[in-house]
């Protein structure tokens, strides 16, 4: 299998409402990306870009929209969607184009502006219910979210403040990271106190409605180590999707991205995730979702996974540190964008670039993962020094 | 080695910039509808709906009463093997209690909160569950496991619908 | 390139203007069944990947990928949406498969149009919101600016647009999926109502419900699963700018059809595309699209498409036949489906299989998608049966 790798990377700061339009966000991430590893954009074959739903921009074919934004112009351009597994799914959509033989560079650019839907971005969610069995009950997408943690709660006996200690973690690393749309810590006590929105979903429980772009560069192996002696290697990729009948499935437990993980872990040749990944950025758009998505990555026994995160096992000092970015709770979540500021970060963080928020230890192997559609998508990337 | 810029661009906008008038924006609206082709399976259920009742698709390959019923089981991959009735009282095996609208606005003060709940109906397989509402219980009364039936509207309101299940209460 | 990758399977359902009876997950479920049957009766389990190309707006969902694997027997499995043409949804199938990772991709596309009230207010919503849409005009318009200004730049005349019309619709009448086939004439596709002048309502592609699947393999799987492997030699896809205002030249020419082929034709080793393609099922959307792509895909010189086709070059006995499927305007428009719909076509007459429209010795064949507008989008494939 060829080997290719992560060269250069680049983003935008998550703000609650740019001034930058979706093309302009997204070029700002491009050119940040390329300027990181000195290319040019002669110099990249193709483009993989994404972006979650139409809605939130209000435009058909957001691919097209955008493409000249994402360094597109006159080149193979495809845009790959999972919702909000988009983020993480892209880089492999990327490495697809470089490991079939057919590119030796790709620019992977994920790009959401949220802001642009009235009154509310949430509003727009109502479209991914199904449109004739669930829709008429005019969902809110938190009751999907409310539904499967009640249900992860009661079954292994964790409480609201347990899903609160997720929040405050990852807003307390996102403190520290300049592209972060807030600018205050949170304690357990602020995300009980806040008001709830969908029981057991509180408001800081929650990620906010957020403007912005990620890109990075991948290239095949001997243009990787021509361009950087610290090429960062992306050693396994899985996905997979679940069933659309959500409701036929116990949500306690992803089993969708169990399976994605050990497809990725499989590649890159890790037989125990838990011991030989120093660091996970695993989808937090909910406090729960955290805990639950280390669980389904094999990083945590299921159930036990608020003991650990008690234990400061997932501290930034920790034995496995989790959300350094700041994740989505921290930094914030313009959807399809988030997924890839997570591998950002993983690629800054393994080159030891990560300024205030680096991991100690020169970490060596980092997984990424990103959770979507009607919870039922996840993608996975291993990535390693 | 110079260190090279992470994070550039995302100008941060206020509440007070975008109604500042300096601001330009250009609205729009799409125009245009929908209308979904129900199909084989859902415009039976509907219609049983309508009738007061709730049906459902059998797989005898993979020995599964399927709800929503669907023409094909998506596990085995083989045309469902035929209708059957399925009662319509559940079990509540997961809920929430929801304080904003569809489009993320609040509830009104004294407004009842939405009861979402995803509840494995009674005769179909075991985790079978479809998403619907609770009715006639205070929210802090609802617990997992929850017996609960149908409250139906009246016959001659019933469209054809979801909703012409009206919520489900406990019994 | 390392692997070689073939088509060892076909479905495909609907091909109707309207489709009342399934929804389109019944839809797709019929052509999937149909496909994995065409394959050896392949069971989805044994399937390792599975691409859908879709776009949100037409199928009134957001996230249209949740809804994705149950009709294709896919839960649990690898799916993924490209939201572009479904001949970039191959590209990605076929991407997937060269890398080692998967072995066997299917790969799907639909179109439910007809559940769409106004599939032009959609469109106009893919121009840019700020400074294109305020202007409120139906988004054809840029196929009128697109036409007058080929028909200027190359000489093509207006008459040589409508024999485009009357030739895929006449191709159409062999097709028993094809449901715009009409015997008309030159006069009937001019003297028929101006959409935006010199375009005619009848140079514009109507829509159409329907659903294809496409399955995949490596060279190793495809022999066990079907006999009668059909090679992808080549493929390759291209952007334009997708700014109105900046595309100059691709006003005139389609510079997205140049770039898409000549990455096709690199990796099929093709040099002379007009001798070496034997046929060719290429957008049509537009009538004078057909022309100007086959310019672009150096399938004949620049401005020269329109004389060739009044000399019968491109009819289904010509030398070069093109969409003798009936294309677009005589298939019907399947939208993000079209590509695949291009490919099935260059399957079954590369198997011998096109019943009473079958071209006799075709080896080699090549299939072109456009996105429509306001799109400069296209991919090509080409496909040969000998590997």
């Amino acid at each position: 299998m060829r080997k290719v790798a992560i060269v250069g990377a680049g983003m935008t700061k998550f703000v609650r409402r740019a001034l930058e339009t979706p093309k302009e966000l997204a070029y700002e991430a491009t050119k940040t990306a390329l300027d990181s590893c000195d290319l040019r954009l002669e110099d990249i074959d193709c483009v993989a870009h994404g972006s979650a739903p139409d809605a939130f921009d209000g435009i058909h074919q957001k691919g097209e929209y955008l493409a000249d934004g994402c360094g597109g112009w006159n080149k193979p351009t495809m845009r790959v969607y999972v919702g909000g597994g988009t983020g993480v799914h892209a880089i492999i959509h990327g490495w697809h184009h470089i490991a079939s033989g057919m590119f030796d560079t790709c620019l992977v650019v994920c790009e959401e502006k949220m802001s642009s839907a009235m009154p509310h971005a949430q509003g727009f969610f109502l479209t991914i219910f199904d449109a004739i069995t669930e829709r008429s009950l005019h969902p809110n997408l938190l009751w999907i979210f409310a539904l499967e943690m009640n249900r992860y709660m009661q079954r292994y006996g964790y409480t609201k403040e347990d899903m609160a200690l997720v929040a405050v973690n990852n807003k307390r690393n996102g403190l520290k990271n300049p592209a972060s749309q807030f600018k205050d810590e949170v304690t357990v006590e602020d995300v009980l106190n806040s008001e709830i929105m969908a029981y057991p979903v509180s408001r800081l429980d929650v990620s906010p409605v957020s403007d912005g772009a990620a890109a990075i560069v991948l290239a095949a192996e001997p243009v990787a180590r021509r361009l950087t002696d610290k090429p960062i290697w992306i050693e396994g990729v899985g996905w997979t999707l679940d069933t659309a009948y959500w409701g036929t499935r116990d949500l306690y437990y992803p089993r969708y991205l169990d399976k994605a993980a050990r497809m990725a872990y499989e590649m890159a040749g890790i037989r125990e995730p838990a011991k030989q990944i120093n660091i996970a950025e695993p989808y937090d758009p909910f406090g729960y979702k955290a805990l639950h998505h280390m669980e389904g990555l094999q990083l945590s026994p299921r159930g036990k996974t608020v003991e650990l995160l008690r234990d400061g096992h997932f501290a930034l000092d920790g034995n496995l540190p989790m959300c350094p970015s700041g994740g989505l709770l921290g930094v914030g979540n313009p959807i399809a964008a988030a997924g890839t500021m997570k591998v950002c970060e993983l690629f800054w963080q393994l080159r030891g670039e990560a300024g205030e928020r680096q991991v100690p230890g020169n970490p060596r192997l980092g997984v990424a993962q990103a959770w979507g559609d009607l919870m039922q998508v996840s993608s996975v990337v291993v990535v390693g020094n | 080695m110079q260190e090279k810029v992470h994070v550039s661009g995302g100008t941060a906008l206020s509440e007070q910039d975008v109604h500042s008038g300096e601001i330009f924006m250009t609205e729009d609206s799409l125009d245009c509808a929908f209308a979904w082709d129900t199909g084989v399976a859902i415009n039976r259920y509907l219609t049983e709906l309508k009738n007061g009742r709730i049906i459902a698709t059998e797989c005898r390959h993979c020995n599964r009463i399927m709800l929503p019923p669907r023409l094909f089981c998506e596990l085995c991959f083989k045309p469902s093997s035929g209708w059957v009735y399925i009662n319509d009282t559940g079990v509540v095996n997961t809920f929430s209690i929801c304080h904003v609208h569809w489009d993320a606005s609040r509830i009104k003060e004294g407004e009842k909160p939405y009861l979402p709940a995803v509840i494995e109906i009674d005769g179909a397989s075991a985790g079978m569950g479809i998403m619907q509402l609770l009715g006639e219980v205070e929210p802090e009364k609802i617990k997992f496991g929850m017996k609960v039936k149908a409250v139906w509207k009246p016959e001659n309101e019933r469209t054809g619908s979801i909703t012409d299940i009206k919520y489900f209460k406990p019994i | 390139m390392s692997k070689r990758v073939a088509i060892v399977g076909i479905g495909y359902s609907g091909f109707r203007t309207t489709s009342a009876d399934l929804s389109y997950r019944e839809m797709i479920f019929e052509a999937a069944t149909k496909c994995y049957e065409d394959a050896g009766g392949i069971h989805p389990q044994s399937i390792d990947s599975f691409v859908a190309s879709a776009e949100d707006f037409m199928e009134g969902i957001s996230i249209a990928d949740e809804y994705v694997p149950d009709q294709l027997g896919a839960v649990l499995k690898p799916v993924q949406t490209i939201a572009g043409d479904s001949i970039q949804g191959l590209a990605s199938a076929v991407m997937q498969i060269k890398t080692g990772q998967q072995s066997i991709v299917a790969t799907s596309a639909f179109s439910k149009v007809s559940n769409l009230s106004h599939y032009e207010h959609v469109a106009a919503y893919a121009t840019d919101p700020a400074y294109i849409r305020p202007l409120n005009e139906h988004p054809y318009f840029i196929a009128g600016l697109e036409m007058n200004r080929y028909l200027y730049e190359t000489g093509t005349t207006r008459e040589q647009c409508a024999t485009v019309v009357v030739k895929n619709k006449y191709n159409a009448l062999a097709n028993p999926s094809a449901v715009y086939g009409a015997k008309i004439t030159i006069d009937d596709v001019i003297g028929g109502p101006l959409l935006s002048a010199p375009l005619g309502v009848l140079d514009v592609s109507g829509h159409l419900d329907g659903a294809i699947v496409l399955l995949l393999a490596s060279e190793d799987k495809a022999r066990e699963l079907n006999d009668k492997p059909i090679w992808i030699k080549g493929i390759g896809w291209a952007t334009d700018t997708p700014n109105l205002d900046s595309r100059i030249e691709g006003l005139g020419t389609a510079v997205y059809a140049k770039l898409a082929a000549e990455k096709a034709y690199a990796m099929a080793g093709i040099t002379t595309p007009g001798n070496e393609i034997d046929f060719a099922e290429v957008d049509d959307t537009f009538s004078y699209k057909e022309l100007q792509h086959l310019e672009a895909l150096r399938l004949c010189g620049p401005g020269e498409a329109g004389k060739l086709l009044e000399l019968g070059c491109f009819a289904a006995t010509g030398d070069l036949p093109v969409n003798v499927s009936g294309g677009s305007l005589g298939v019907g428009y399947l939208h993000e489906a079209n590509g695949l719909q291009r490919v099935l076509e260059l399957v079954l007459q590369l198997r011998g299989e096109a019943g009473k429209r079958q071209l006799s010795g075709v080896e080699t064949g090549l299939a072109f998608a456009w996105r429509g507008v306001p799109t400069a989008t296209g991919a090509a494939v080409i496909l040969s049966n000998r590997p």
